[in-house]
């Protein structure tokens, strides 16, 4: 694959960071972000910066807003017609709120791996190579070894290499989400949103998700929505806390698991609540 | 539990007030229960005997409606497989009931259904998938949506003998928009009709052709402008086409007045020559692509009147198809730079396919069997082949089941009950075929 997505592009702006990082390149910054779903707010000034090629974690009770946050990354959000934001949300150079961002082209950038698996009803083969056959005109051969490619990224090849041609629905739900996995990471992207990918899998495939998250941490720049902590202090490089629709912290995983400065992360963190 | 519990109990002593009456009916559960006192127990055997008498309830509404149908297939078995043979299926519709069959109407409804196909299906899928796919965030939009959408919920119950009148005005004569007022419902426009003027010999007319028994008789065409183009005064040496077997041969034609002058008295020449004061006959000749404006009571008009009739029925099924699949299968495809067009075309249609085939066979049968629209879009005509054009005079099963049924002899009726079970049988095997594809395509998606 020619496209590789590490060289993402980033220039450094002079806006004003919430987090001096250690690695000063953001992949996404977010200033002032609120939304709302018809009346209801879901998001409330939500500020904070997503480093370029590391792992966040976005934790939090039930409706604190963190999935809709996500959401607006790759503005699937558009799909809800209630739903709206002000504030800023960039990646890069791109403002991610403008109408006049092209939505597909910037799902193809940020990739998004859903709670549930949702491979489609074709064969293992047709679901890798679904999103490549939007975007570009591709040789069956070059076809052939980017979905090669893009199955042993996602740690799926060995198990499904005989069976290509076969239902993707045949697979194990373990297997259905590194499947989404390897057709996210397929066309390309240079983030990955995961919205609580491993909610609806059993600790081994949790497992092995998570030891990709590892993997492909050094290529793409990784958002990951979870319920559970102990994944969130395993396979994230730095979290945030949000509580009804207000970010309450952020900070490396680390601090933030040992030394929460804010009462409610460590009530949240230490099982008190939520 | 415990909130329902004082109705439990009122249900207790009500079956135990019968078990003291009726002690012996119910032998088995009065024999292993011990004291009926026991509210619990009681509460559960009343509970399995409602049960039970709704699962009967339900057998016997179920074969209620099976006994029906059996004896309704039964009665029309009975009395049309002695009348099915091939002549039924492959004869025209003659005055003796004996040769009469139905392959102008079976052609009939092959041309006009599978046209209502064609045109239905990528109109009602279109229209299921702009209301369920592209709805609009404007709200005035919105509002026009589910007006739109209110509209074709009542027009699935509108009658079709309405849609029938509606057709009658729509697409048999077009609002009269088209009519030049000389030939009411005559064609103001056409494509592919070529017209001639037909004459015939002196040898056709029996009274001219007592001396020359030995010439043949001939017909002879001009072909002409237009329809409406003045009519071709027989010259001698006009050059006139013969229809032959092989095709249209030219011919060269003597025309003379046989009161003036005596007529040949070769056979050959005698059989070309033509009554100069005879006035032509105009016929036409339509290709396979005739078209005309209005369309007039063809198949055409009779495919676009099952349309209306059909199409909300279609529009209907294929948007619960469409909202059967998955909100996480778009979601899926458009996280993955899908267009909307994109996610319709490669994710929603295919798998809401199974759901669109399912509405398509039940519009389907019921166009099959649509008489009302057709007995005013066609009327009763004698139709006496199968439609060989677009705008061609049709008639359909149905209809020709319901002309025979109508006339007095017996034997009509009873080729009627044959002509309902070569119906019936077209309506399954399509039924059948269509299911056969649907499984298909399900066990391929899953």
């Amino acid at each position: 694959m020619e496209n590789n997505p590490s060289e993402a592009s980033q220039t450094s702006t002079d806006r004003p960071e919430l987090m001096k990082a250690d690695n000063p390149t953001s992949a996404i910054e977010i200033k002032n972000l609120s939304s709302w779903y018809g009346d209801f707010q879901a998001l409330d000034s939500i500020s904070l910066n997503v480093r370029k090629n590391k792992v966040t974690a976005f934790i939090g009770p039930s409706g604190c807003g963190k999935s809709t946050l996500l959401r607006w990354v790759n503005r699937m959000n558009d799909t809800i017609h209630t739903a709206r934001a002000t504030g800023s949300l960039h990646l890069g150079d791109l403002d991610l709120l403008a109408t006049t961002t092209d939505v597909v082209d910037l799902r193809r950038k940020v990739g998004i791996v859903f709670q549930k698996p949702n491979p489609f009803p074709k064969s293992i083969f047709d679901n890798v190579a679904f999103g490549p056959r939007l975007h570009m005109k591709l040789r069956r051969s070059e076809l052939l070894d980017l979905v090669e490619w893009s199955l042993r990224k996602a740690a799926v090849w060995d198990e499904v290499k005989d069976r290509l041609n076969s239902p993707a629905l045949g697979l194990s739900g373990g297997q259905q989400q590194r499947l989404c996995i390897a057709r996210t990471i397929a066309v390309g992207p240079e983030v990955l949103l995961m919205d609580e990918p491993c909610s609806a899998l059993d600790p081994g495939s949790t497992l092995a998700i998570e030891e990709l998250m590892n993997e492909l941490r050094h290529q793409y720049t990784i958002v990951i929505v979870t319920h559970n902590m102990q994944q969130a202090s395993r396979c994230s490089d730095a979290t945030a806390f949000f509580f009804e629709g207000k970010l309450i912290e952020m900070n490396d995983t680390q601090r933030l698991f040992t030394n929460p400065k804010s009462e409610q992360t460590e009530d949240y963190i230490s099982g008190r609540f939520g | 539990m415990s909130d329902s519990r004082p109705e439990d109990n009122e249900h207790a002593i009500d079956a135990s007030r019968k078990n003291e009456s009726t002690p012996s009916h119910d032998d088995h559960a009065n024999g292993k229960t011990g004291p009926v006192g026991d509210p619990k127990f009681v509460t559960t055997r009343v509970r399995i005997k409602t049960d039970l008498r709704f699962r009967r309830m339900c057998i016997l509404t179920a074969s209620a409606s099976v006994l029906i149908l059996v004896f309704l297939l039964g009665s029309i078995l009975v009395a049309g497989i002695p009348a099915l043979n091939w002549t039924l299926l492959t004869g025209y519709p003659e005055p003796e009931p004996e040769n009469a069959g139905m392959w102008p109407a079976l052609m009939g409804t092959l041309w006009v259904c599978s046209m209502c196909a064609l045109i239905t299906l990528p109109l009602g899928v279109g229209s299921a998938v702009l209301i369920e796919e592209f709805t609009p965030r404007n709200r005035i939009a919105r509002k026009a949506f589910s007006l739109l959408q209110l509209n074709i919920t009542n027009l699935a119950g509108v009658p079709s003998v309405v849609y029938g009148i509606l057709g009658l005005t729509a697409f048999v004569s077009m609002f009269t928009i088209f009519d030049d007022g000389e030939d009411i419902g005559g064609p103001s426009m056409e494509i592919g009709a070529v017209y001639y003027d037909q004459f015939s010999n002196l040898a056709s007319d029996s009274f001219l052709n007592t001396d020359n028994t030995g010439a043949r008789e001939r017909y002879f065409l001009i072909p002409v402008d237009s329809r409406d183009a003045p009519q071709t005064v027989p010259e001698t040496g006009m050059l006139a086409y013969e229809n032959q077997p092989s095709g249209l041969t030219r011919v060269e034609v003597l025309a003379i007045d046989p009161f003036a002058t005596d007529p040949p008295t070769e056979s050959d020449q005698f059989s070309r020559t033509i009554d100069s004061t005879s006035t032509p006959g105009r016929i036409s000749e339509k290709r396979w692509y005739y078209l005309r404006l209005p369309f007039g009571r063809g198949v055409v008009a009779g495919a676009l009147t099952l349309m209306l009739v059909i199409l909300p029925v279609i529009i209907i099924s294929t948007q619960e198809a469409l909202r059967a699949v998955p909100a996480t299968l778009r979601a899926g495809a458009l996280g993955l730079g899908a267009t909307p067009w994109q996610v319709v075309w490669n994710v929603t249609l295919p798998s809401a396919v199974p759901g669109i085939m399912t509405g398509a066979i039940l519009a389907m049968s019921r166009a099959i069997g649509e008489t009302a629209p057709i007995l005013i879009i066609a009327g009763i005509v004698y139709i006496r082949s199968a439609p060989q054009h677009l705008m061609d005079d049709y008639t359909v099963m149905p209809l020709q089941i319901y002309n025979w049924t109508s006339r007095p002899q017996q034997e009509f009726h009873s080729i009627a009950a044959g002509g309902i079970v070569i119906l019936l049988a077209i309506l399954l095997t399509f039924n059948a075929v269509a299911v056969l594809i649907r499984h298909r395509m399900q066990n391929k998606l899953q």
